[in-house]
């Protein structure tokens, strides 16, 4: 397959497909971290992780919309301040929902999956209603369009670019949160002994909502960035739910950085192998190899080792 | 830019006013059509011995899209077209001197309700026709209903060919109608030589490439790919670079859904602008609707090759697209499926006139050589085998949303479901 290219045309493709992989493996990220907080943290299975990015994804539709309409000079900045927004909203409504419908069911997970799937369901249709069925256009700014010419092959895609600062900047914020501030202290003893935390004071009612709704906020930021390389559409949270919850299990629920690692692995590996294989094989050879390994490893990459 | 955000749907505040006067025009029409033809209807006995959902002045047939769930964004616009076309008919004076009342079910994107709903219309509300249906699975799961219950199902969209029931009149174009013409315009006035072709990965594209592959073949040009990726895949990079390694002149892309924003938005970011035609960017699967979510600065410069276009500029196009935008909204577009769902009606209305009967035998027998010649896509005729002639054009995406067309077959291509040599 190789061989009619010269080897710098095979250098630059590679160092191309490398990057994509890196593309992957930030998308990856960025869906996985919200859910990971939120499964690892308080073993609520969320199903309705992808309408919380959708809800980011409208939120920076309505904002461009406005922008557009009141504010044309300042249109190539409004992606910040639609990323600020969308965290705020999916952040409330996080926990709104947890304190509606999530704390009555922390003894029951399984009951969880149930409660969020059901939830999911109601917000497609909620967002049919107000959005309307079709998928929505998303007008980004031109400057995050287009890519930064590197050599005569290799071109770099700026929202590629953007995807992965965005990705960095994220989880080193919530790595800082988890093991550097009070409310990751709290956040961890919950999770390791939630009767010994209360009894030594800590609003575990309160953690658990601000978890919640941190992890619903991520969501929202993710579907934000999405709006760049996805559609926006009622279900469209539906096409990052599998990704998700593979990246987040396969990781070890209770590690972030299992959740990185997960994200890495699985990117690099479907995306190298896209490259030699057809699209829908690859998607096959990364499920059967991450049923293996978890075959082998039933707790995922990382554990937490917790006395229990 | 701003013609763009003029171009999306507004939400629904607006639409309503529009729905009101829409419907007190249809009503207003109807009732004095109605007194006109209550003398010239033939007797009931007469034109329904199959007890059928037919009274003195009414018929009843049957609407099946999804209205919630994944396909709701496609079969929306087809589910408008059906009603206009409905309204329009009764406006007329209706069929047979009877006024047209639709019954809706939704489908719901899952296809075993499909099969469910359609049962229910012809068993329970036992409809004259019914207007469904838009994914090959769905048409795949209501099939033997419909041939059990002997029903007539008007289906719109364009799909893969290999079937050919008595009891479907296929409205939309089959595979080699909509392909064949599209590559030999790509081959003849762009020099093309060499094609990557891709597609989501079910029946559709599978097939849709199968006899794109064997005609390229047949010209003596090369195919330097085919690749697959499954429904709702929304990461294209590697592709991409597939693409850049093998430079071929022409892409031709069949995926669908949402994959088809995150392929475009992603080839654009690549830096492929596709107004240079390098590659050249040709699809079977965007039309109009489906820009809406790409966004028509992301897909600048592609080709679609299919039989209608909302730009088409005869004088039936001008008035459908006049009505439509009444009836629904100056926000709407309208999209090849749309079009194809709007002459259902219209051609059942037509057939059963011929007919004189609204029996599904007698309405099948006179379905062959149908002629409309108010088609919004210009003249169509049905088949003996079901399937309609139609022309196929090749338009060009502008930043509006909007194709220009630039090319015309000549003459009607026949429609052929089972192609010889393809399969």
């Amino acid at each position: 397959m190789f061989a009619d290219y010269s080897t710098s045309e095979l250098m630059s493709i590679f160092a191309m497909q490398g990057f994509a992989g890196l593309i992957l493996f930030s998308v990856f990220v960025l869906m996985a971290l919200g859910l990971a907080i939120i499964f690892g943290q308080m073993g609520v299975i969320n199903m309705a992780h992808g309408e919380f990015m959708i809800l980011g994804a409208y939120i920076t539709y309505l904002t461009s919309n406005i922008f557009a309409d009141h504010m044309p000079q300042l249109f190539g900045s409004y992606f910040f301040i639609a990323m600020a927004l969308a965290f705020v909203a999916a952040g409330a409504l996080g926990m709104l929902v947890e304190w509606a419908l999530i704390r009555h069911l922390y003894h029951r997970p399984l009951d969880t999956l149930l409660a969020t799937w059901g939830l999911s369901l109601i917000l497609q249709q909620l967002y049919r209603t107000i959005f309307g069925a079709r998928e929505v256009g998303v007008t980004l700014p031109d400057w995050l369009m287009g890519s930064i010419q590197l050599t005569d092959v290799i071109e770099v895609p700026i929202n590629g670019i953007f995807v992965m600062s965005l990705a960095i900047g994220i989880s080193v914020t919530v790595a800082a949160l988890m093991y550097r501030s009070r409310w990751g202290i709290q956040v961890r003893s919950v999770v390791q002994n939630r009767p010994m935390a209360g009894a030594v004071g800590i609003n575990t009612a309160k953690v658990d909502r601000l978890t919640f709704g941190l992890g619903c906020g991520i969501a929202g930021v993710a579907g934000s960035a999405f709006t760049m390389i996805g559609s926006t559409g009622p279900t469209s949270g539906q096409l990052y739910i599998v990704d998700t919850f593979l990246v987040v299990v396969f990781g070890g629920a209770q590690s972030l950085l299992g959740t990185i690692a997960s994200a890495f692995t699985i990117s690099q590996a479907q995306s190298s192998m896209e490259f030699f294989l057809s699209g829908s094989m690859s998607k096959v050879l990364t499920l059967l190899f991450v049923v293996f390994i978890l075959m082998l490893r039933p707790q995922g990459l990382f554990s937490l080792k917790v006395r229990r | 830019m701003a013609t763009m955000r003029n171009a999306r749907p507004s939400g629904l505040g607006s639409k309503l006013p529009v729905l009101v006067k829409a419907l007190a025009g249809a009503v207003a029409g109807a009732t004095m059509a109605l007194s006109a033809a209550v003398h010239a209807a033939p007797s009931t006995a007469e034109v329904n011995t199959t007890n059928l959902a037919v009274t003195d002045d009414k018929v009843t047939v049957g609407i099946l899209h999804s209205v919630t769930g994944t396909m709701a964004i496609s079969e929306t616009g087809s589910v408008q077209a059906e009603k206009l076309a409905i309204e329009q008919i009764n406006a007329m004076g209706g069929v047979l001197g009877r006024q047209i009342e639709y019954i809706q079910e939704d489908g719901a994107s899952d296809w075993p309700t499909f099969a469910e709903k359609s049962r229910k219309l012809l068993v329970n509300d036992k409809v004259a026709a019914v207007f469904g249906c838009w994914t090959s699975a769905s048409r795949k799961a209501v099939l033997p209903v419909f041939e059990q219950y002997n029903g007539m199902l008007y289906y719109p969209t364009f799909y893969e060919g290999l079937e050919q029931s008595p009891n479907v009149i296929y409205t939309g174009q089959e595979a080699t109608q909509q392909i064949l013409a599209g590559i030999d315009w790509v081959v003849k006035t762009k020099g093309a030589k060499s094609f990557y072709l891709l597609g989501s990965d079910y029946i559709w594209p599978r097939t849709s490439n199968k006899i794109a592959r064997k005609h390229i073949e047949k010209l003596g040009l090369k195919v330097v790919g085919e690749d697959y990726y499954p429904l709702g895949h929304t990461q294209f990079n590697s592709i991409i670079n597939k693409f850049k390694l093998k430079k071929p002149d022409v892409i031709f892309a069949s995926v669908v859904g949402g994959s088809n924003v995150a392929f475009y938005k992603q080839l654009k970011a690549a830096g492929i602008d596709m107004t240079k035609e390098k590659p050249l960017v040709l699809t079977i699967s965007v039309t109009e609707d489906e820009i809406l979510g790409i966004g028509g600065e992301n897909i600048e410069g592609a080709y679609a090759s299919m039989k209608y276009f909302q730009s088409l500029t005869n004088d039936n196009n001008k008035a459908f697209v006049k009505a439509f935008k009444e009836r629904w909204g100056d926000d709407i577009v309208i999209g090849d499926v749309t079009q194809a769902a709007y002459l259902g009606p219209w051609l059942w209305k037509a057939a059963v006139e011929k007919a004189g009967s609204f029996d599904i035998d007698k309405v099948r027998e006179a379905s062959p050589g149908i002629e409309l010649t108010s088609a919004p896509e210009g003249y169509v005729k049905i088949h003996p085998n079901h399937h309609l002639w139609s022309k196929t054009r090749i338009g060009n995406a502008k930043t509006d949303g909007q194709y220009e067309i630039v090319y015309e077959t000549p003459e009607l291509i026949e429609p052929d479901p089972f192609p010889e040599g393809y399969q």
